[in-house]
């Protein structure tokens, strides 16, 4: 298994590498610079901020440094903020989404496991129906609806929670944004589990189990769950995006200073640097995230083996 | 009584500073007089002198010279403090220099500083730093973007092009506390150019010994009622009160915060949740709800901004076809588009200089006094003199960066062509940069929207825009006659005359109708009703200085 994930991250260099390259040339195709605004440089200015950014360069030369950076572990600094660098900016902001985003996940997979198994088990009862068409509007309202929603409710009409901020990360102003990014997560996985859970249920060895007179929670907990827990398990993978593109929005709305926000504003902006930096972390977070989830399928799933 | 002491007072510093401009060699000074706009209220010790202000977007740069755009510039107004600083109507008032004195010539200014200024750390400020500053905001190596700003003094412009080393500059101190700074030319608004963040000092020790990083909390030592206590970058960033201000008695709120939003809804609602008290803006979509429930509490006040669409008079169909223009131009009402589409009371510009700018009669369209069914009629007539009917329709593209608010406007307008003249418009939005690129290269647009708000309060920001050979001349507009007019007003030192000279430029613009002007616009806040001091003023500059919390 050593030498598979040895294997595995090795190939995710030529991997980022094209996503580097993708990256950096498809943000400086994009139509305006970094310091195009509505108030127009003077040439004169325009020259020397160019050259104070190595913008004068060529874009082969740009590239090639840009690079040597990277392996360095250099993002630069930010166009647009000029007073920090981007790997402040990522080191500041990268806590608070984790913080929401682990708590986000961790809250969807156990709830909406203990849901979707629950549901299986009373298949076609009322709870069942009630519980998943509870869910499939989880997944249909868009988290930029529900967030003002919840605010509306609870922070300017209740005045239970805050309206947005962080405030060095009180659970006060944690509880509404989590809320809002586990929410369509929970309701997907509830329904897949349900799904997988009631096929896990139907297959033999479970009847076999049954037979030998197992009682039923070590049944479900011992001989159904791990199975049926695959699907869930090879979502984590695309569930992972989904938070870090949900909570870009949900930043958005409840005003966090997380890192999310900075990939809208640093595409807006042309901010080179901030933009190549958030697309080499994620990127490296989402092909990290899967290798993992393929290392627990190992473990979980003996049918699978490590070439 | 409390607005007529104001108005007094305000008239005061106005009718001062014309003198001094006048004069040009006044030796009137305004030490130690203060323009308050709490007269008659009480103090109160109950509640905490603490304000939380709804900031836009995170700031770029806490570095005065390095900073553009309004939630840097909002923060740098209180953390430091130029030669002239602003009242809270947005009048000039002695800032770091208490008086000056303008040669005869109108090109050298003699400043003499507040010997009791100091720095946050309690050392003192002298003519030193601010040459030291001066010389660091144009030096190429700084990577200002709004050095253009300081062009008026001598040799800034070589200095940016690095033609001359920043030494050379038009800056000196003649003792510790006098500097002189010597411009090119008579320059009438000069002195409101020194409330700009460019003009701003910096403490020398910490930029040598943090450079880019002068600019944090533990690091920044600064001159101004306010120095920095906390940034949380796209968070917030918390001002303390600086006891080494030299007019710090004058001051009553003990700590800012400036919050980072910029979702215009979600700032209402951190607003109405009681977690702010003054909002950036409000969101155009709950303009009606707003005036239903917050009416009270909703300040809307002239901004020196105009919202116009530009002709690209490179290209046909409006190269060398005054009429036309025209035409598009008289067919819009205006009125409609300013009452009905954002509501808040914006003006409808039939001039290209928005009103309340100082020493200036603005210039308005001449069809302005029409009747509406004239206007309407004459549009048609210029439409079809310009070669175009009902049958031979034009069909052209109106441009403009995506956004609700642009494309109401747009639609409105398109509707109103249609009606009157029969043209037919189609509407193209483009992403901020991409529609900035285009404008800029004149190649695919026809008619595009635009806006521009003044750097100065001074008719010349606006009159520049359409110089031939400026930067954002986006119209392409050529006309050797207005670029003489601006030539000789940037010369003329007599107010009167250069005055004279702005306006017929104006009119002279107008009557080519190189761009459509639709509205000036409004700067709108909400503020709680227990936050005393808020004074509308068309440079929406605001100082927390002037500000009290009330009791609550």
């Amino acid at each position: 298994m050593f030498a598979y994930i040895i294997r595995r991250v090795l190939g995710a260099i030529p991997t980022m590498f094209i996503l580097i390259a993708l990256a950096f040339f498809l943000i400086r195709a994009a139509p305006g610079g970094p310091f195009d605004t509505e108030k127009k440089l003077s040439p004169e200015i325009q020259m020397n901020l160019d050259r104070i950014y190595h913008l004068d360069e060529s874009l082969l030369h740009q590239f090639a440094r840009y690079l040597w950076n990277i392996v360095r572990g250099d993002f630069g600094p930010s166009f647009q903020y000029q007073d920090y660098t981007v790997n402040e900016l990522i080191r500041s902001g990268f806590p608070v989404s984790l913080q929401l985003g682990l708590t986000a996940m961790t809250i969807a997979v156990f709830i909406g496991c203990s849901i979707g198994v629950f549901s299986a088990m009373k298949q076609n009862s009322f709870l069942d129906h009630g519980l998943m068409s509870a869910a499939m509007l989880g997944i249909a309202i868009p988290n930029f609806v529900l967030a003002p929603l919840l605010i509306l409710l609870f922070a300017v009409n209740l005045d239970w929670f805050p309206a947005g901020g962080w405030n060095g990360g009180l659970l006060s102003h944690r509880i509404l944004p989590v809320i809002c990014l586990a929410l369509p997560q929970l309701a997907y996985i509830a329904r897949l589990m349900r799904g997988s859970m009631i096929e896990v249920l139907g297959s033999q060895y479970i009847l076999t189990a049954r037979a030998k007179g197992l009682s039923n929670t070590t049944i479900i907990l011992r001989h159904a769950l791990p199975p049926a827990l695959l699907p869930v398990l090879s979502y984590f993978g695309p569930a992972v995006a989904a938070i870090i593109t949900g909570s870009v929005i949900i930043e958005q709305i409840f005003g966090l200073p997380g890192v999310g926000r900075y990939f809208v504003q640093g595409a807006l902006n042309r901010d080179y640097t901030l933009v190549m930096g958030i697309v080499i972390f994620y990127g490296t977070l989402i092909i990290g995230f899967n290798l993992i989830v393929d290392v627990l399928y190992g473990v979980i799933d003996p049918k699978v083996r490590f070439h | 009584m409390k607005s007529l002491t104001n108005l007094k007072k305000n008239t005061f510093y106005y009718l001062g500073l014309v003198f001094l401009l006048i004069s040009c060699s006044s030796e009137e000074s305004y030490e130690n007089k203060q323009v308050s706009s709490h007269a008659g209220q009480n103090i109160s010790q109950s509640v905490d002198q603490v304000f939380r202000k709804g900031n836009g977007a995170e700031p770029q740069t806490l570095d005065p010279h390095k900073a553009e755009g309004v939630p840097s510039s909002n923060i740098l107004r209180d953390l430091y403090e130029g030669l002239i600083t602003e009242a809270p109507d947005g009048s000039l008032m002695p800032g770091a220099a208490k008086k000056w004195e303008i040669s005869p010539s109108g090109t050298v200014y003699t400043f003499q500083l507040r010997e009791q200024a100091k720095w946050s750390n309690g050392e003192p400020l002298t003519a030193q730093d601010f040459v030291y500053s001066f010389r660091r905001s144009v030096d190429p190596a700084t990577g200002s973007k709004y050095s253009q700003i300081l062009s008026s003094i001598l040799n800034t412009e070589d200095i940016i092009k690095g033609e001359k080393p920043s030494e050379s500059l038009g800056v000196k101190d003649l003792s510790k506390y006098r500097l002189e700074i010597t411009l090119k030319a008579p320059t009438p608004y000069f002195l409101g150019l020194l409330t700009h963040s460019t003009t701003y000092p910096v403490y020398e020790p910490a930029v040598e010994k943090y450079a880019g990083k002068f600019a944090r909390p533990g690091n920044l030592v600064s001159n101004g009622a306010y120095r920095l206590d906390e940034w949380v970058v796209q968070s917030h960033i918390t001002l303390q009160r600086n006891p080494d201000y030299w007019n710090d008695s004058e001051t009553t709120i003990n700590k800012v915060t400036y919050y980072v939003i910029e979702d215009q809804s979600s700032e209402l609602r951190r607003y109405r949740a009681g977690e702010i008290d003054w909002t950036e803006t409000i969101p155009l979509g709950e303009t009606a709800w707003i005036h239903q429930n917050l009416a009270d509490e909703l300040k809307i006040s002239p901004y020196l901004g105009t919202y116009y669409y530009g002709f690209n008079l490179t290209k046909p169909p409006f190269k060398d076809n005054r009429a036309l223009r025209a035409a598009l131009s008289m067919a819009i009402d205006r009125e409609i588009i300013a009452e009905k589409i954002s509501g808040l009371g914006e003006i409808p510009a039939y001039g290209w200089v928005p009103p309340g700018v100082m020493n200036y009669t603005p210039q308005r369209f001449n069809f302005r006094s029409m009747e509406k069914q004239q206007r309407l009629a004459e549009a048609k007539r210029l439409y079809g003199k310009a070669g175009y009917s009902e049958e031979n329709p034009l069909n052209i593209e109106l441009r403009y960066n995506t956004s609700e608010n642009h494309r109401k406007v747009a639609v409105a307008v398109a509707a109103m062509w249609k009606k009157t003249l029969g043209l037919s418009t189609e509407l193209v939005n483009e992403e901020w940069k991409v529609f900035l690129k285009n404008r800029k290269q004149k190649q695919v647009t026809q008619v595009f929207r635009a806006g521009w708000i003044g750097d100065y309060n001074d008719a010349y920001t606006f009159a520049e825009l359409m110089y031939s050979s400026h930067g954002i001349n986006d119209v392409g507009y050529q006309n050797p006659h207005y670029d003489q007019l601006l030539a000789k007003a940037s010369l003329e030192k007599q107010q009167d005359k250069r005055r004279l000279l702005l306006e017929e430029a104006e009119r002279v613009l107008l009557s080519e109708h190189p761009i459509i002007p639709i509205f000036f616009y409004v700067s709108k806040s909400l503020v709680k009703p227990y936050v005393s001091g808020f004074v509308g003023n068309i440079m929406d500059h605001h100082h927390t200085k002037h500000l009290r919390i009330l009791d609550h």
